[in-house]
């Protein structure tokens, strides 16, 4: 004869029923987890998706938004774009206005950092500069190019000081230098402010270390502190690679491409064909090479940041 | 699983789903239509425009009140804002099909709308409201349908510094090319800053060629186009430009025309620095606000010398329309009419400093102002003329220009190359 071991129900089962099963649970589950994606999920469809799709979409069509009658043409917007001079001066000058901003303000932004993060200053010292040399990127845009455009006037105050008469932003072998020294103006602090911070982080004793082997202020830059920041200034570079590459207002603002088209950058360039042109099939073609562009740099700052991790 | 956790997760998920079902109904509850009826028959209808923050505060809506209390079954919900956001909505609602019912044009984008057939042929409509439009100054019409009513236009003769040329020893205003460009130099050789003209060629706002370059060819009854085509290589064009070519030459010009705007412009001139330039009449109170010492008349765009018909005066114009999918085209309409009937019309005017667009209307600034006065005489005596209104792109048309224009001031082209360049860009447009 054989025990049998009887379990108690449980009351909660005799009064509701069975549980349900495991993949019932699974699925309910996964469906609270989507339910609170879903926002998330809907605006990135809304904001990010369609739209990008859209526009590759229009790249490939003739006539879009100003027509109802548009038609698949293939690459040939690409062709045309990529056949116009215009499109190779425009990217010819982004890539020098990039470059070369995106260059000084890793120096400025680095040479300010130090001279902040230096012992000799007091911190009220300290606050104070650093308040006043955040100040350009405190500015929109707009007030920027404004405040520019009256201090280089050739009627304007930097002319006075150096008792000149130079067309900065009007004179087409001048311009292109003048829209970048504002930029590097209105963006160094950026990279100052990330620098001072990396620069804050770094462990005292490996400075005294270094000085203990012997090595210099020059030394312990190149070996100590360089390689410690290494990580913030590939980012902070790439990023800025970015943002700069995609300037568009400060460059409208003062020049709008011009003189003749020695400040025209790949963000102007595009917007004329979209609302001076109003042809939007080849802005979108335009939009989509620039968004190429930046995912290469995008894809190379994913990849330094998952590295780091 | 407890009674309590179940129903905590259960509101957890049902405040998932709340939020999901809320972002969907505010992300589709963005798009809005235009004008709505109610049941009892009452319309309302949105009018888009840049024109009341141009004007005193409250007046045009004052106006537009007046407007209510004639027609009490239409509500008129005016829609804002600067000229850039007017321009910018009214071609996203072009390209979304969402166009406000009545919209504020410029002459520069009605070829553009006509085309994509988003406005309406406004002929038939006035015609319904009982409107007759042998009163109206002008109509923007594309293959012979009216697609614009200027409502009203701003003239641009040329402004000269009297204290400035009495310097220079010029007693009179320059009426011929000739004594311009001497006026020009003799104020330039004065001690000082000044300079004899202002030529603003900003290839951002490109509108200088149109009121500042193209005006001298107007002035002497010149055209840029021949059959609705353009012309850019014809004798008017290319004298007026070489003109222009030679007062650069001369030195004449103040430095920073390559991105000069209109408003540097004005300033320039404001401030005394300049001794003439072709400006909007809409400017006279702003720079007798902002400089009340500056001695300035009004004077017509001198002519090529022996030029003796009439002489072409830019404008620009603040235009009406209706958008084709407008379900309220007759109220619309009504709005129009009003806005164009003689009373209306010279108040309007009146409050926006500008010239009319009905024949029979008079602003009463013309009675009151001297300067006005001159202009309203220089106006009379001559003929509206700006050949972009009605052309495709017609900015783009500028931009163009002005950077041709630009490349042949710089010396890297002859003028008459820019010209030819010029010609060919624009026969790819149209």
């Amino acid at each position: 004869m054989s025990l049998r071991t009887f379990t108690a129900p449980d009351p909660e089962t005799l009064v509701k029923g069975s549980r349900p099963s495991t993949k019932r649970r699974q699925l309910r589950r996964a469906g609270e987890s989507y339910g609170f994606l879903a926002p998330t999920l809907l605006l990135l469809l809304v904001l990010m998706i369609v739209p990008i799709v859209m526009v590759i979409g229009y790249s490939f069509q003739d006539n879009v938004i100003l027509k109802s009658s548009s038609e698949f043409t293939g690459i040939a917007n690409y062709v045309t774009v990529l056949t116009d001079p215009g499109f190779w001066k425009a990217t010819g000058n982004t890539l020098y206005f990039s470059v070369i901003s995106v260059a000084a303000h890793l120096v400025l932004g680095l040479t300010f950092a130090m001279l902040l993060n230096s012992r000799l200053i007091s911190a009220p010292s300290r606050a104070f500069f650093r308040a006043l040399y955040v100040l350009p990127w405190l500015f929109t845009a707009a007030v920027i190019a404004v405040l520019w455009r009256m201090l280089l006037s050739p009627n304007g105050i930097v002319n006075f000081m150096l008792d000149t008469d130079v067309e900065w932003l009007a004179s087409p072998q001048l311009a292109l230098g003048t829209v970048t020294f504002i930029n590097i103006w209105a963006g160094y602090p950026f990279f100052m402010v990330s620098l001072l911070a990396g620069l804050q982080g770094i462990p005292q004793d490996l400075h005294e270390a270094a000085s203990i082997d012997g090595a210099g202020p020059v030394q312990r830059f190149w070996n100590v502190t360089i390689p410690q920041l290494r990580p913030i200034i590939v980012s902070l570079l790439l990023l800025d690679l970015i943002w700069t590459s995609q300037q568009f207002a400060l460059i409208w603002l003062t020049t709008g491409g011009g003189p003749i088209d020695v400040t025209e950058m790949l963000s102007t360039y595009t917007y004329k064909l979209a609302f001076a042109n109003y042809d939007f099939s080849l802005a979108a073609t335009a939009a989509v090479l620039v968004l190429l562009l930046s995912m290469v740099l995008a894809v190379l700052y994913v990849r330094h940041q998952k590295a780091r991790d | 699983m407890p009674t309590h956790r179940r129903m905590r997760n259960r509101a957890v998920l049902f405040t998932g789903l709340v939020t999901a079902a809320a972002s969907v109904v505010a992300l589709t509850g963005c798009g809005s239509s235009s004008g709505s009826e109610s049941a009892d028959g009452n319309v309302t209808i949105e009018f888009a425009q840049w024109w009341e923050p141009e004007l005193p505060d409250g007046e045009f809506r004052a106006m537009i009140d007046k407007f209510e209390e004639a027609n009490p079954e239409v509500t008129v919900e005016l829609v804002s804002g600067p000229y850039a956001s007017t321009k910018e909505q009214l071609f996203a609602g072009a390209a979304s099909g969402t166009m406000p019912d009545v919209v504020g044009l410029d002459g520069a984008w009605v070829s553009d709308f006509a085309e994509q057939g988003v406005i309406a042929d406004l002929t038939p409509l006035l015609d319904e409201a009982g409107f007759d439009d042998s009163q109206l100054v002008s109509q923007v019409q594309v293959e012979d349908k009216t697609y614009m009513v200027p409502v009203v236009n701003f003239v641009y003769p040329m402004f000269t510094n009297d204290d400035l040329l009495s310097q220079a020893g010029v007693t009179a205003p320059p009426e011929t090319r000739t004594e311009f460009a001497d006026a020009a130099k003799k104020v330039s050789d004065l001690d000082g800053d000044a300079s004899g003209w202002v030529l603003p060629l900003s290839l951002e706002a490109p509108n200088g060629v149109q009121n500042d370059v193209m005006s001298w060819a107007w002035a002497s009854g010149g055209s840029m186009l021949k059959d609705g085509q353009p012309d850019l290589t014809n004798d008017d064009v290319t004298s007026a430009v070489d003109f222009i070519g030679g007062l650069w030459d001369d030195g004449v010009i103040a430095p920073g025309s390559f991105t000069m705007k209109e408003q540097d412009k004005v300033e320039e001139f404001t401030n005394g620095r300049v001794g003439m330039m072709i400006d909007s009449l809409a400017h006279i109170n702003l720079i007798r606000e902002t400089n009340p010492d500056l001695n300035f008349s009004i004077s017509a765009v001198p002519a090529e010398d022996g030029y003796s018909g009439e002489r072409g005066i830019p404008y620009a114009s603040w235009g009406i329309g209706v958008a084709e999918n407008s379900e309220h085209k007759e109220a619309a309409a009504k709005l129009v009419s009003f806005l164009m009937s003689e009373e209306t019309n010279s108040e309007l005017s009146t409050m926006a400093n500008a010239f009319p667009g009905n024949t029979g209307s008079v602003p009463a600034f013309v009675e009151d102002d001297d300067l006005f006065k001159k202009a309203f005489d220089i106006y009379q005596a001559g003929y509206p003329a700006n050949e972009f209104v009605g052309l495709p792109v017609a900015e783009e048309l500028m931009r163009q220009l002005g950077a041709q224009l630009q490349a042949a001031l710089d010396g890297q082209q002859s003028l008459t190359e820019a010209l030819e360049k010029a010609q060919t860009e624009w026969e790819g447009e149209f």
